[in-house]
């Protein structure tokens, strides 16, 4: 029954493919991505440019909205009415679910050509490579287990970086005793997901992390130290301001950029609103890993699907594809977007402090089995995993319950979601 | 009760006018609200609002963020701002407000001067249409969009908005119709004037109120409209408010409020101003229509 | 006068023409209304994820559904929203009419204030919102700076309070709407009637309650189906002001549908979901309908 559903989608794609090929002339892409803010958009102009350079036009349906989802909406409706565009931004378990439908293009001749097996971190090469083949070509990647500082505030409180949870927790006490907010914080459930996922991930340890998250098993789910992730989490809680439901990330990192709070725990493109502010790393405000996870890298990444065109890959997706994975274009982007190239053989030269620290780490994490997909950015299970944990981790976030009922919640939101 | 007009079967005293007068204002100052925020943050710069003055009347005042909506704000990977996708709406608002209006004004006309057995019913399963949630209908339109080789242009959303319409336009113009003589239509019958000619010469000419609500009201939905816009629109047909959604939603990247507030204003505008010079018409229209049986 | 054949296929023409007019909006209601309600219902009962599949599970869509303590919370939310946002909308409506019946100066510009709401779109005025209701930045910072240092107002960041400041939203949207149906539903009254009412020496209070507010009956149906179908598509205004949230607390059925058919890649839970929203819409609708069509026979 589903092969049914598939090959008809399929079969509705190619028609569609044909049709839009003759309407926009010979050799142009048509993008779908979300990414319209300033620095993102202007990056991935210099997409565009090179491949017009190429003589491929570039064809832009940008649908911004929820760090991707509309924009995964509008796909399924393009894929449903068999006028699937040609490119896509994806995100972790969406591109491999697509995948698994059978409507994504095999790259493997320009991977094999350009060699990506070697300079793409194997644990990112899950999320572009299915069964396989490769599907997608990733353009960067977001670490998510970071904690940015306001300088002038530790130093005047005399906290230096925290190593550990203990640290961690004691400069905590020191900043709400000085008056300042400790923690500055948005209450959405993903930015919640992102803090759990470092606190899981220093209180669970890399191989706890795996077997909860990522193989989700239960045991693991249901264990102690789960519970004292939680139990970490109200102390969190207990550090943000009043204020802090429904706020946007950037504006939780507009206080720590103007004092009012010490810490943020957000994924590297908080940088962007430092720098935005003429702020420098080291000097103004610090980057540093999660306490407890300065080995662990959990990241994100960003990926564009090739969707079928007709059983191989069209000239303008591998010109497409080989222009997203090239040097230039990783560092160009990455600079302007806070996060790091997806291949490790980028010269660092063109990063700032935090930049080069992210690569580096990257690298580290990569090459030691370190680095795992973030739970909060869809990379470690699939959406409807990743939103039932959000649901539990907000709900206790929110005080709906305490952190032993959070584990037996979590246990039973993710039977439900399989 | 003292001074009080005599035109007016209800008088009022001093007292209960200054009283009513307040409570008005009261009211008059809570709708503005909103539109206050949206004003004053359009008019200063970026810092001055991340600075937490949000509520504040701006200490340097600009119309940049104004000018960056409408031609230079980045919305996908070109800085166009909001302007060439202005053009886009009118060419889907325009054809979509007239033929769902049309088809109102020949069903209410149908429904009722040329009643047939069952019309109630089908007027009642127009009406319960209009309660469908549109969330659950993407997916097969999709399909069914693509079936009829729509998908990714204009007419597709002209399509999916009239059906979508139909319900609201066939119920304004049917409660309209509805108080309308029927004697002038059986006259006209036996002076020989066919359903078209009574419909074209008798009824139409006197329809401009209720013409009015379902355009304003098909109007203000169409153009305010983001899930279809965003679903079925091609890279070229995309409508203002996908754009706008562009503007303002952005998942990592530095928010721009001033702009995005000047950008919704401008958004809105045509709305706005549809309310403004229709305004009047409009209560006249739902006095003459929709709230008398 | 003698029938030729001409005329009398001119004559079953006319008599044919009313439905022939009516039949392609017909056909576009049955097919794109009705036949994608029996389409959702049918994926309710399958193994949809990703995309519709057409595996059957019978009811394990609806009993996982009724284990989600997320759905519950969005039934009783919508609850409780629908029932104050109709409830407010239309006393507020009716009486804001009332009053700017009075023959009050300037009547054309405060009738446009309270209309506007209705011509923005949620995407922005969401985040107007949002910032006037924060308790840090909006109303209660401002009433502090001000002096009024008790002053609270943090309904938006309580979970038990923040649906009220959906509902507070909504009625600011839609409200002016309501009162503008009603003003012409007064305007529509013959002033006569109430003449006589008054040489009967009947007050205003009883002139309104008695006589005025019973002819309103066609306003009022239009205001419930109009601010009932706006209920429950109320989606933008939950997104752009609360997320959802504090946790889950102001999710509604129309958000738990989408995130569940498009986010979570559950679209069998999420058909499901619209299927008893679509029941419980049908319970209310069709009797109220049945009532009001069948009285104007």
């Amino acid at each position: 029954m589903r092969f049914y559903m598939k090959t008809t989608a399929i079969a509705l794609a190619l028609t569609a493919a044909a049709g839009s090929v003759k309407a926009d002339g010979h050799g142009a892409v048509e993008v779908l991505h979300w990414w319209t803010s300033g620095g993102e958009a202007a990056a991935l102009n210099v997409l565009k440019d090179d491949l017009e350079g190429q003589g491929v036009g570039w064809t832009d349906m940008p649908v911004a909205g929820g760090g991707g989802e509309q924009a995964m909406t509008v796909l399924r409706a393009r894929v449903t009415a068999g006028n699937a565009p040609t490119a896509v931004q994806g995100l972790g378990f969406d591109i491999i679910d697509w995948a698994n439908q059978g409507a994504l293009a095999n790259l493997n001749d320009v991977a094999a050509a350009e060699g990506w097996d070697d300079v793409v971190p194997v644990a990112l090469q899950q999320f572009a490579k299915v069964n396989g083949a490769w599907v997608s070509a990733p353009v960067n990647v977001h670490s998510t287990n970071w904690v940015w500082a306001n300088k002038a505030v530790l130093d005047a409180n005399g906290i230096s970086v925290p190593a550990t949870w203990d640290d961690f927790a004691a400069a905590l006490d020191t900043l709400a005793a000085a008056g300042v907010t400790p923690i500055a914080h948005g209450g959405q459930p993903w930015q919640e997901a992102t803090v759990f996922d470092a606190v899981a991930m220093s209180t669970l340890g890399p191989d706890g992390y795996q077997a909860a998250f990522i193989d989700l098993d239960p045991e693991a789910l249901a264990s102690d130290a789960m519970k004292e992730a939680f139990d970490r989490m109200a102390v969190i809680r207990a550090n943000v301001d009043e204020n802090f439901s429904g706020r946007d990330w950037n504006l939780a990192t507009a206080m720590v950029i103007n004092g009012e709070a010490g810490f943020q725990m957000m994924g590297d493109w908080a940088k962007g609103e430092f720098l935005n502010a003429g702020q420098t790393p080291g000097e103004d405000f610090l980057c540093f890993r999660f306490p407890g996870t300065q080995e662990q890298v959990t990241f994100n990444a960003d990926q564009f699907m090739m969707f079928d065109q007709g059983g191989s890959v069209s000239s303008e997706q591998a010109a497409l594809a080989s222009a997203i994975l090239s040097p230039s274009f990783q560092s160009a982007f990455n600079v302007v977007k806070g996060s790091v190239p997806a291949r490790t053989d980028v010269s660092d030269a063109d990063f700032d402090a935090c930049g080069k620290q992210g690569m580096a780490d990257l690298s580290a994490a990569a090459s030691s089995g370190n680095l795992f997909g973030s739970m909060a950015h869809g990379h470690a299970n699939e959406a409807s995993v990743k939103n039932a944990m959000y649901d539990v981790i907000t709900a206790h976030f929110n005080g709906e319950y305490d952190s032993e009922t959070a584990v037996e919640e979590l246990v039973t939101a993710v039977e439900l979601a399989q | 009760m003292s001074a009080a007009t005599q035109d007016t079967a209800i008088r009022t005293g001093r007292v209960t006018r200054t009283l009513i007068y307040l409570i008005l204002l009261l009211f008059a100052l809570f709708y503005m609200l909103p539109l206050y925020v949206m004003v004053v943050n359009s008019v200063k710069p970026l810092n001055e609002i991340t600075g937490g003055g949000m509520m504040n009347l701006p200490q340097v005042f600009t119309l940049e963020p104004w000018a960056k909506a409408w031609s230079s704000a980045q919305i996908g990977v070109e800085p166009t701002g909001l302007q060439p996708y202005f053009w886009n709406s009118i060419k889907m608002v325009v054809p979509a407000v007239a033929i769902s209006t049309i088809l109102g004004a020949l069903n209410g006309y149908v429904l009722t001067k040329w009643r047939f057995r069952g019309d109630t019913i089908l007027f009642g399963l127009m009406l319960f249409a209009c309660f469908i949630p549109f969330q659950i209908v993407l997916i097969p339109m999709a399909r069914m969009l693509g079936l009829m080789g729509l998908a990714g242009t204009t007419w597709g959303l002209v399509l999916v908005h009239v059906v979508y319409g139909i319900g609201f336009t066939t119920l304004y113009f049917r409660n309209y119709y509805a108080v309308f003589p029927t004697e002038l239509i059986r006259a006209a019958q036996i002076d020989g004037a066919g359903f078209f000619q009574i419909f074209w010469r008798i009824l139409l000419p006197s329809s401009g109120p209720i013409a009015v609500v379902s355009i304003i009201w098909q109007f203000t939905n169409i153009w305010n409209d983001f899930l279809f816009g965003a679903s079925f629109a091609g890279a070229d047909s995309q409508p203002m408010t996908v754009a706008l959604n562009n503007l303002v939603q952005s998942s990592t990247g530095v928010k721009e409020y001033n702009v995005h507030f000047a950008g919704a204003i401008l958004a809105a505008l045509p709305t706005l101003l549809v309310y403004i010079v229709a305004g009047r018409y409009f209560v006249r229209g739902l006095m003459a229509g929709s709230v008398k049986g | 006068m003698a029938r030729t054949a001409d005329a009398d296929f001119k004559t079953r023409l006319q008599a044919l023409l009313p439905k022939l007019v009516l039949s392609p909006s017909l056909a576009l209601v049955l097919v794109f209304v009705y036949g994608f309600i029996i389409f959702s219902v049918y994926l309710s009962f399958t193994d949809s994820r990703l995309l519709p599949s057409f595996g059957w599970v019978g009811w394990e869509n609806y009993s996982k559904l009724w284990r989600l303590s997320h759905w519950e919370i969005s039934l009783t939310n919508m609850g409780i929203f629908a029932a104050l946002y109709i409830t407010i909308c239309t006393v507020l409506g009716l009486s804001l009419a009332i009053f700017l019946d009075q023959k009050v100066r300037a009547e054309g510009v405060i009738r446009t204030i309270y209309l506007y709401p209705m011509a923005l779109s949620f995407i922005v005025t969401g985040t107007a919102w949002k910032w006037f209701l924060d308790p840090g930045i909006g109303l209660e910072n401002v009433l502090q700076t001000w002096g009024w240092t008790t002053f609270e107002f943090d309904w938006i960041k309580n979970r038990d309070f923040a649906i009220y400041t959906v509902v507070l939203a909504a009625v600011w949207q839609t409200s002016g709407f309501v009162m503008a149906m009603f003003l012409a539903g007064l305007r529509g009254i013959d002033n006569e009637i109430l003449k006589a009412a008054q040489m009967d020496g009947a007050s205003n209070w009883n002139l309104y309650r008695r006589i005025i507010i019973p002819q309103l009956r066609p306003a009022f149906l239009s205001a419930f189906v109009i601010l009932s179908h706006l209920a429950i598509k109320t989606f933008d205004l939950v997104i752009a002001l609360t997320g959802g949230g504090p946790g889950r607390a102001t999710e509604l059925p129309a958000t738990f549908m989408y995130s569940y058919t498009f986010s979570r890649n559950q679209m069998g839970i999420g058909a499901a979901s619209a299927t008893i929203m679509l029941m419980t819409i049908a319970a209310i609708m069709i009797p109220y309908l049945y009532a009001e069509l069948r009285e104007k026979k």
